[in-house]
Formats: structure tokens, C-alpha cells, sequence
């Protein structure tokens, strides 16, 4: 047996210490935006691409990067800096697209948004996630699910459902 | 052995809407009067096929409605009972019963017992005008053989005789000795008195006959079940055994000591049993049993008895869940498509084994050899894709053979006299298009019944012949399906339509409009026509709707109507939603496409013949007419390459009637585009109709022409009292 | 090998039903749509059994079995319709014309198959 295999025992036996541990905690990818680190519920992330040239979509809001071909369909992709009114900035190698699965009234859809990086994968038990501050007039605050502590920083956990249901984003009837 | 049943009930619903449109147009045709004995025989035919499969596929309630109105088609077809206008009226309302039923049956949703309730009782009336009594009669007599029958726990002797032909309906005595065997301990006995001598034997004929006894308690109609099918070919008794005399039996000796025990066990017991004489089987009795031990049956006949009692008891209408079905709705499709397609299929398998083979040991001498399989490959993908398109593809026909009924039943309300021509209805066009058109012609054929054809005595006043036309007219023309609804009513007035759109506020009164656009307007939300509001079409929303229904498509509607002589719509369609011929435009960076089948050329702009009115709207002198010109960078806010006009190329199209002159940098390649939703996961987009994915794995987005012709005469509206 | 059965009928989902129940008990089975098919097809195959509908558009049911009662090949071979409980005189008709038996429609696979499994043993 080599030293390797033992310590990807040792390390799924910690995984599965973790979640007997805490039965209600979830994962959740972070990414990075300005500098802030944001995660949303890893379920529903259906794919990280690099990003590349979006279709522009005439008289679209200005957060509203475009549509872009994944495999034969056509995906709306929503720059999450230009969402949350952040200082704009050049695209680099590391802006990544998440595509991700939104759960709709009607339907349920896919969309992109872009971020500065993506960053981890966190384990996050339920209850350690707080409601955040009630700060009025920031518009962001209407789309964070909660706040968590994760090692020194902290994690703003993100409600995708309602940043990309919003009228403007999809079929309203 | 148990077996799903549930696969064949879609095929099942399938046929049965097939049949539905059989009766529905039946009847139609028996009540005008028009109708022969094949339509008749048809008619009937189709009542029963859909009972039949019903009970088959457990859907009992209707295979007990289909039942009666079968009874009632029954007579009518051999002539018992008179074709009246309230039966048929009875009958076509049945027909939308059963559709109902169907289509609970379909969606797995619940019936709507109480409609269910009231056409049977109407049908039930129907049957009982006349000739009932035989009816009651009929199933009297037929319970009192069903309690003539006893049990008798003891056994019974059977005699059989076949008669010499009954060999030639393919039944074999030894099959019903062998099924007798199966019922219990048997003994039997042959008797070959009548076989001929050898050289007069005809193998053909059956000579022999057969004494059983068989021991035990088994019901007398297991046994004639057996004989159930040579009841007619046979003589046939069936005895219990403890009224058998020994002396009957002179040929039994030997079986004599067996059966006088069996006799004396039983007599003790059967002595009190009323005497029973040996009965031959009639016909009226076979019938009784069918299906009694039948648990599948059963099972379903209690569920449905369930579901029945659960509607009773909810106080809330029953909701109609058929939206959800039709998307998954399947596709009939003739052999002769599939054929061809797996014939292209084989082609392109061909080519593939080609090129590859090729590809193995490839030099510069096989270029001609590539070039070649480059292009029959090409071939086959068209073709391929032709008869994959195809098979989307049917007939018109199955939205036109609604409208009989809607005509039918309208104009009886109404107090019109009204003939409907149906033409081309053999013209194909895609699934998804035939499903969403449905809708807006049933509006726009009832708003010619409601508001085209006028009624019997004007018409003779106005010197026209009593009875109005509605004609419907479908075909192909280029990439397109047209659909002409052409009415010989009273066609529009249009001082009167103006009138009102002023009154409405639509139009300015000093405004000069052309008649056509006049017409158009009865295409404007909210603008109503008819004088009084009927509940035939509506209350004056209707018509925005059919066109925007239409546009939706992909199509387009014009009118043209003369006064006194009648009022035509034109529709026009694409054949199909999923694949466009397209014109690939620039505009800056961005490519966009313009369906091919709305340009009407291009052409380099000349500044002399731009005009601009108001200051901000431009218009472009195209030889004798003026024609908007759309700048569709500030329409669709991307920036372009020119802002000179004399530097881009203008896109004449036309929507609607209208022309217009897109403006857009340069004009890229002619290409034919796989249609993709754009509203799937964003939303609808203003002057787009949709989207694609082009040979570089970018999306470009279509254009929709005559949502960017509205769209820039909404703005002039918003922006100006200058009507243009 | 299975015995061969030849199931006509005018509606696709009995011709269906009636297919897949019997070769999943074994047998092989061609389907026709109308009395004219089948027809054609006992020319091609010698049949078992053959199961008609009774009312089919273009040639019916007794028709059919009228024919082929004609046929040398089928003088005996087992004609079951498929019939109704309201078709009483059309069973007689049939008989008259040649047919073995019927099996009154509904019927579920079980019945039919029973049915089938006694005319052919």
C-alpha cells in the first residue's frame, strides 16, 4: 500500500466524518467578486466554462452580457459586477462563466453569470448560515441568502433563484 | 400472465380522434343530407371501433357511453330508426362528450361526470322515443335464462353429434374433448354407427359422435361455453347425470357399475331440486357470462368507481389539464416517410464507409475521389434533413375538419344559411404550426359567420343567394403555406371603421389614410366591428390577437374586402418553425438574420432620395413610393460600423403589406438556420424572433420584420402627433 | 417454431394489442389492416389461425372468412372473430360463412390468449 492511497483513505474517512458530523450542512462553490468572496448552492451549478464572446441582445439591460451557445442551446449570461453596481473591469483569463440551474415559477432555466474567479468548494453546515443585515437601499442585500464564517473570512451565500427570476430577466406571464 | 396494457392506449386515444372526426363529419353530412350508405356504415363503424378499444383498454365509462350512441347509429344505419335534426343534434353533442372523455383519458384527469350524466340521459331519451320495447324485453328475457340455470354438484352427460360439415368451420370435435378433460374426471364413449364403409368415407366430414361423462361440480356453462361456437353444427345435450336413466344408456355397459354409484351418491342431494330438463343451447343465453371472471377488468371498473365518487364529492369545477399533454403528444407518421428516410439513412452510411475508406490512404491523386464524397455527403445531409422536416409535416386537413361542426352548429344559432367550401386541404405544414393556427382560424371563420354573411332576408334584399359562402383555401407558395378565408358577406364599411377609430381615439380625423390601412385597423387592440356584441365572436378582442398569434408564428395576415361583396384574409406561414432560410446581415460586430421570404432586395444607398420628416424620421423614395427607413443600430441600440447611409446597404423588407428599408452595414452570406428559442431561458426580445447557432458555434439572434416595423411605428406614435 | 397467426383488423391499437400478447406468448403473428390484406397475406404464409375483426372498412370480416373458406389451404384452418356482444346476428353470419368462433370484444390478453391456446392446443 502506498503513502498515497492511505491519505486519500484518510481523507474521504474526514469527509465522511464531516457530513455524519453535521447531516444538515451543504456545498457550496465560492467565487470572486471585487475582492469579496460570494458561493452559491453547488446543485446547482451546472458547469464552469472560461469566458468568450457573448451575443449581444438588443436593448437588453446593461448587465445582460449576451447569450452564448452551450451545446445547441442558447444561454443568457448576466455580469454579476455590473448586477451589483461594482467597479467595472477588464475580463482576464481567470473570468470564468457559471452556468448554473434556475428554478423558476413557470419553468426552470439555465443562465450564466460572469464572476472575477471561482475559488472553493465549502461544506457549510444550515446552521451556521446567519440572515444578513437588513441594509436598506443596497440592492444587492435582496438577492443574499445569508452570511457564514468560513476558516477567517466570510462567505455571502448568494439566492440565485431570485437574482435571475427577476422580471427583467425572464418571461414574465 | 399479466400484460401493460397502457402501451397500446396511446395508439388507442390516437385512432379514436380519428374516429371522432369520422363521426363528427358523419353526422354532419347525414344532417345536410348529403350523406350515403358508406357514411352511414362509417359512422357506426367508428362508435363501435371506439367502444370496442375502450372496453379493451379498461376505459369503461366510455365503452358504456359509446354503447348507447352506437345503439341509436345502429338503427339508423339499418334504417329502424329516422334521421332527424335533433338526433343528430343529440349525436354531435355526444361527440364533444366523448372527446371530453377521451381527452380525460388521455391526461389522466377526471371525467366530467355530470356532462357525462346529461348526454347519456339525452341519448337514453333518443333510444326510448320509439322503439324501446324490444329493447327491455330483449334484456328481460335474458336475465330470466340466466336464473333458469342451477347448479348441479354432481356431474353431467354430455351427448354430442356433429353435424357432417362442421369439420369446414375449422372446429375439431377432439378440441372440445380435450377442454371437457380439463373440467374434471370424464369418461367417453364414441359412437361409429354412421361411419361409412371405407370407400364412401369423405375425410371431409365428421361422422362420429361422442357420449361424456363428466364427474364433479361443474357449472353447466362451462361445459356450453365449450360447445359455445358450434351451437348451430352440432346436436347437442347436456343432462345431469342423476336424471340420466341406466336404460338410456344401452351402449354403456360397461361404464354401467361406475355410474349407478355417481347416481345413488347423488340423488340424496338432488332429489329436491326442482326438475331441470335437458337443455339445448340457445342463443340468446351465450352472451351472459362474457367477461365475469375477468379481474383485470374488475380491478379497473373499481378504480374508475372511485375516481367517479372523488369528483362527486369535490365542490370545485373540474379543471381541464390538457395543456399539459399536448406538449408530449406523439406523432402519427406514414410508413411511406419512414421508408424514405431509412433509405437516406442508408445513402448517407454509404457515403461515410466511402469517405473513410478514403480517408485510410489518401494522396493527392484522390482529391477528385474527396471532392466528390464532399458532396454527395452534403447531398444526403440536405435530403436527410428534408425527410426528417417532412415527417413533421401533415396535412391541413386536420385542422380543417373542425370547422364543419363550428359552421354547423353557429350559423343553427345564429339563423344563417351557410356553406363552407373547404379546398387544398391535402396541404402539408408543420405539426407545431398546425396546432398553433387552429385557434386563430376557428376566430377569424366565426367572425366571417358573425359579421361577414349577413342573414337570409338581407341577403335576398341585397339580391345575393340566400345561402352565404365561407371558402377556405389552403396552399403552397414558395417557402410558405397560405391560407385564404374568403367570405361573400357584406364585407367591411369603411367610413364606419374609420368613423370608430376616431371615435376610439385610434386615428386623427385629419389623418389621410389609404383604405388599407383603414382595414388594418381592425387588427388594432380593442377595436370591435360588430354593431351589437354576440357571444359568437367575442367582445371585440379577437382579431389583435389572431395576428399576434400569427406573428408568433412567423407569419403574417392581410385583408381586403369590398362592400357588398364579401371580405378575404390571407395568411401567410412558414412551413415549417424549425429551419429558416436566412440572410446573415453586420452590424458592427455583431451579425443578426433576416428571414429570407421577407426581403425584398437590397440595394446601395442613394442620399438623393433619403428624406427626412419631422426632423427624426427618415423616409427612403424607392422608385414611385416612399418607404420608412429603419436605422437598426438605434432600433436595436448596437453600435455599427457606419452612421453614413451612403456608406451601408438598405434591406427593402415587407411585413404585413408594409415595406420597410432596414439599414445595416453590409450584407454577409445566404444560409439556412436551425431555429432556436431564445425565450426558453431568457425572455421575449422586441424585433427578435429568435435565435441560432451559426457554423462557428457563435449565436446569432433573427430578426422579426414585422415586429421592427411596429416597433419603430410605436416610437413615432409615442414621439410625434405627426401620423406618418 | 411458434404457430403462425395472421391478427386483421382496421384499428392499430387492437392489430397491436393482439400482436404483442400472442407472440409474447410465442407465437408468430402478422398483422392486415382490412380483408384485403389479409387476403394477400394467406397467399404468402399458411396461417394457423386467423383472427379477424368483423366490421373493417372495404372487405369485412365475413366477407373475409367467406373467401377464405374457398381457398383450399384454409378449408379448415380456425377463423376466430373478433366481435361485439351487440353483433349477435353478425356472429351468426359469420358462423354461416365459415368462422370457428368468436371472442367478444373487450377482451384482455389473458381471455384472448386462453381463447387462442384452445383453438390452436
Amino acid at each position: 500500500m502506498n503513502a498515497e492511497m492511505v491519505d486519500a483513505e484518510a481523507l474521504k474517512q474526514e469527509q465522511i466524518n464531516i457530513k455524519v458530523k453535521n447531516p444538515a450542512s451543504n456545498q457550496y462553490l465560492s467565487f470572486i467578486l471585487n475582492n469579496e468572496e460570494y458561493a452559491v448552492d453547488i446543485l446547482r451549478v451546472q458547469e464552469i466554462k472560461g469566458w468568450d464572446r457573448a451575443t449581444i441582445i438588443p436593448n437588453a439591460p446593461e448587465y445582460v452580457k449576451g447569450v452564448i451557445n452551450l451545446r445547441g442551446t442558447i444561454v443568457p449570461v448576466v455580469d454579476l459586477r455590473c448586477l451589483f453596481s461594482l467597479e467595472k473591469t477588464q475580463y482576464t483569463a481567470t473570468t470564468v462563466v457559471i452556468v448554473m440551474n434556475i428554478e423558476g415559477e413557470q419553468s426552470d432555466r439555465i443562465m450564466g453569470i460572469v464572476v472575477d474567479a471561482v475559488s472553493e468548494v465549502y461544506s457549510v453546515d444550515a446552521n451556521a448560515i446567519r440572515s444578513a443585515p437588513d441594509l436598506h437601499g443596497n440592492d444587492t442585500m435582496a438577492f443574499v441568502k445569508g452570511l457564514a464564517n468560513v476558516g477567517q473570512s466570510m462567505l455571502i451565500i448568494l439566492d440565485v433563484d431570485k437574482i435571475l427570476n427577476s422580471n427583467e430577466l425572464a418571461q414574465e406571464n | 400472465m399479466s400484460i401493460d396494457l397502457s402501451q397500446f392506449k396511446q395508439t388507442f386515444l390516437e385512432e379514436s380522434e380519428e374516429g371522432l372526426e369520422v363521426l363528427e363529419s358523419g353526422l354532419l353530412a347525414l344532417d345536410s343530407g348529403t350523406a350515403d350508405d358508406d357514411v352511414i356504415h362509417a359512422v357506426f363503424r367508428a362508435a363501435h371501433s371506439i367502444k370496442g378499444g375502450s372496453g379493451t383498454f379498461g376505459l369503461n365509462e366510455i365503452s358504456d357511453f359509446t354503447h348507447i350512441m352506437e345503439t341509436l347509429l345502429d338503427e339508423m344505419r339499418d334504417g329502424r330508426r329516422e334521421v332527424s335534426q335533433k338526433l343528430i343534434n343529440v349525436l354531435l353533442g355526444s361527440v364533444d362528450v366523448l372527446r371530453a372523455m377521451l381527452d380525460a383519458a388521455r391526461d389522466e384527469s377526471d371525467i366530467d361526470v355530470a356532462q357525462v350524466e346529461k348526454a347519456k340521459a339525452q341519448l337514453a331519451a333518443e333510444l326510448n322515443s320509439d322503439n324501446s320495447e324490444a329493447e327491455t324485453v330483449a334484456t328481460q328475457q335474458e336475465k330470466k335464462v340466466v336464473t333458469e340455470i342451477d347448479n348441479d354438484k354432481i356431474g353431467w352427460k354430455i351427448v354430442f353429434t356433429p353435424f357432417e360439415d362442421m369439420l369446414k368451420t375449422g372446429n375439431d370435435p377432439l378440441r372440445m374433448l380435450t377442454e371437457l378433460s380439463y373440467l374434471g374426471k370424464y369418461e367417453v364413449v364414441v359412437d361409429d354407427s354412421k361411419l361409412p364403409e371405407f370407400y364412401a368415407l369423405d375425410p371431409e366430414c365428421s361422422y362420429l359422435s361422442w357420449s361424456i361423462y363428466l364427474y364433479g361440480e361443474i357449472e353447466k356453462e362451462e361445459i356450453e361455453e365449450i360447445f359455445e361456437w358450434v351451437d348451430g353444427e352440432c346436436d347437442l345435450s347436456i343432462q345431469k347425470l342423476s336424471e340420466v336413466l341406466p336404460t338410456d344408456n344401452a351402449d354403456l355397459h360397461l361404464k354401467q357399475a361406475n355410474i349407478h354409484q355417481q347416481e345413488q351418491a347423488a340423488s340424496t342431494t338432488v332429489s329436491k331440486v326442482p326438475e331441470d330438463n335437458p337443455v339445448s343451447i340457445t342463443p340468446t343465453k351465450r352472451n351472459k357470462n362474457k367477461g365475469t371472471s375477468d379481474p383485470v377488468i374488475a380491478n379497473v371498473q373499481a378504480t374508475v368507481d372511485k375516481k367517479t365518487e372523488k369528483v362527486k364529492e369535490q365542490t370545485k369545477p373540474v379543471v381541464n389539464k390538457r395543456k399539459s399533454a399536448d406538449s408530449s403528444s406523439s406523432i402519427r407518421v406514414g410508413t411511406d416517410k419512414v421508408d424514405s428516410l431509412i433509405n437516406m439513412v442508408g445513402e448517407l452510411v454509404i457515403t461515410q464507409s466511402m469517405l473513410s475508406q478514403l480517408g485510410e490512404d489518401f494522396d493527392e491523386t484522390s482529391l477528385e475521389k474527396l471532392r466528390d464524397g464532399l458532396a454527395q455527403l452534403e447531398r444526403n445531409t440536405r435530403e436527410l434533413q428534408e425527410s426528417v422536416m417532412r415527417i413533421r409535416m401533415l396535412p391541413i386537413s386536420f385542422a380543417f375538419q373542425r370547422f364543419p361542426r363550428v359552421v354547423h352548429d353557429l350559423s343553427q344559432k345564429m339563423g344563417k344559411k351557410i356553406e363552407l367550401r373547404l379546398s387544398g386541404e391535402t396541404t402539408e405544414l408543420d405539426k407545431t404550426v398546425l396546432e398553433k393556427i387552429n385557434d386563430p382560424l376557428v376566430h377569424l371563420i366565426r367572425n366571417s359567420l358573425d359579421h361577414g354573411i349577413e342573414l337570409p332576408a338581407e341577403r335576398i334584399r341585397a339580391n345575393k343567394p340566400e345561402i352565404g359562402i365561407i371558402h377556405l383555401n389552403a396552399y403552397h407558395m414558395g417557402g410558405n403555406i397560405v391560407i385564404k378565408i374568403n367570405d361573400d358577406g357584406a364585407g367591411l364599411n369603411r367610413d364606419k371603421l374609420l368613423q370608430k377609430a376616431i371615435s376610439k381615439g385610434l386615428v386623427d380625423a385629419n389623418d389621410n389614410l389609404t383604405d388599407e390601412a383603414i382595414y388594418e385597423l381592425i387588427f388594432h387592440p380593442g377595436f370591435s366591428t360588430a354593431e351589437t356584441l354576440s357571444d359568437v365572436s367575442g367582445r371585440g378582442v379577437g382579431m389583435d390577437v389572431v395576428r399576434r398569434n400569427i406573428r408568433e408564428l412567423g407569419g403574417n395576415i392581410d385583408v381586403k374586402t369590398e362592400i357588398g361583396k364579401g371580405t378575404e384574409f390571407t395568411i401567410r406561414l412558414p412551413l415549417t418553425l424549425a429551419i429558416l432560410d436566412g440572410q446573415l446581415i453586420r452590424l458592427g460586430k455583431e451579425i443578426f438574420i433576416i428571414p429570407l421570404v421577407s426581403i425584398i432586395e437590397s440595394l446601395p444607398i442613394n442620399l438623393q432620395y433619403v428624406n427626412s420628416i419631422a426632423g427624426f424620421s427618415e423616409v427612403y423614395q424607392l422608385r414611385d413610393e416612399y418607404i420608412p427607413l429603419i436605422r437598426l443600430s438605434s432600433i436595436l441600440n448596437i453600435p455599427s460600423e457606419f452612421t453614413r447611409l451612403d456608406e451601408g446597404l438598405l434591406v427593402v423588407v415587407e411585413a404585413d403589406g408594409n415595406k420597410a428599408g432596414l439599414f445595416v452595414d453590409d450584407l454577409l452570406s445566404q444560409q439556412q438556420v436551425v431555429i432556436k428559442s431564445l425565450e426558453s431561458n431568457y425572455k421575449r426580445v422586441e424585433g427578435i424572433s429568435g435565435a441560432t447557432i451559426l457554423g462557428d458555434g457563435t449565436v446569432a439572434l433573427i430578426l422579426d420584420v414585422s415586429g421592427l416595423v411596429d416597433l419603430v411605428r410605436d416610437k413615432k406614435q409615442l414621439s410625434s402627433v405627426v401620423g406618418l | 417454431m411458434g404457430k403462425k397467426i395472421l391478427a386483421v383488423d382496421d384499428s392499430a391499437s387492437m392489430r397491436q394489442m393482439v400482436n404483442f400478447t400472442l407472440r409474447g406468448a410465442g407465437f408468430e403473428v402478422d398483422e392486415a389492416n382490412d380483408g384485403n390484406m389479409a387476403l394477400a397475406a394467406v397467399q404468402k404464409k399458411q396461417y394457423d389461425l386467423v383472427l379477424s375483426d368483423i366490421n373493417m372498412p372495404g372487405m369485412d370480416g365475413i366477407q373475409l372468412v367467406t373467401a377464405l373458406r374457398k381457398l383450399p389451404n384454409y378449408k379448415f384452418v380456425p377463423i376466430l372473430m373478433l366481435t361485439t356482444e351487440s353483433g349477435a346476428d353478425k356472429k351468426t353470419q359469420g358462423k354461416a360463412a365459415g368462422a370457428t368462433g368468436w371472442i367478444v370484444k373487450p377482451f384482455n390478453p389473458e381471455q384472448l390468449l386462453k381463447t387462442v391456446k384452445r383453438v390452436l392446443g
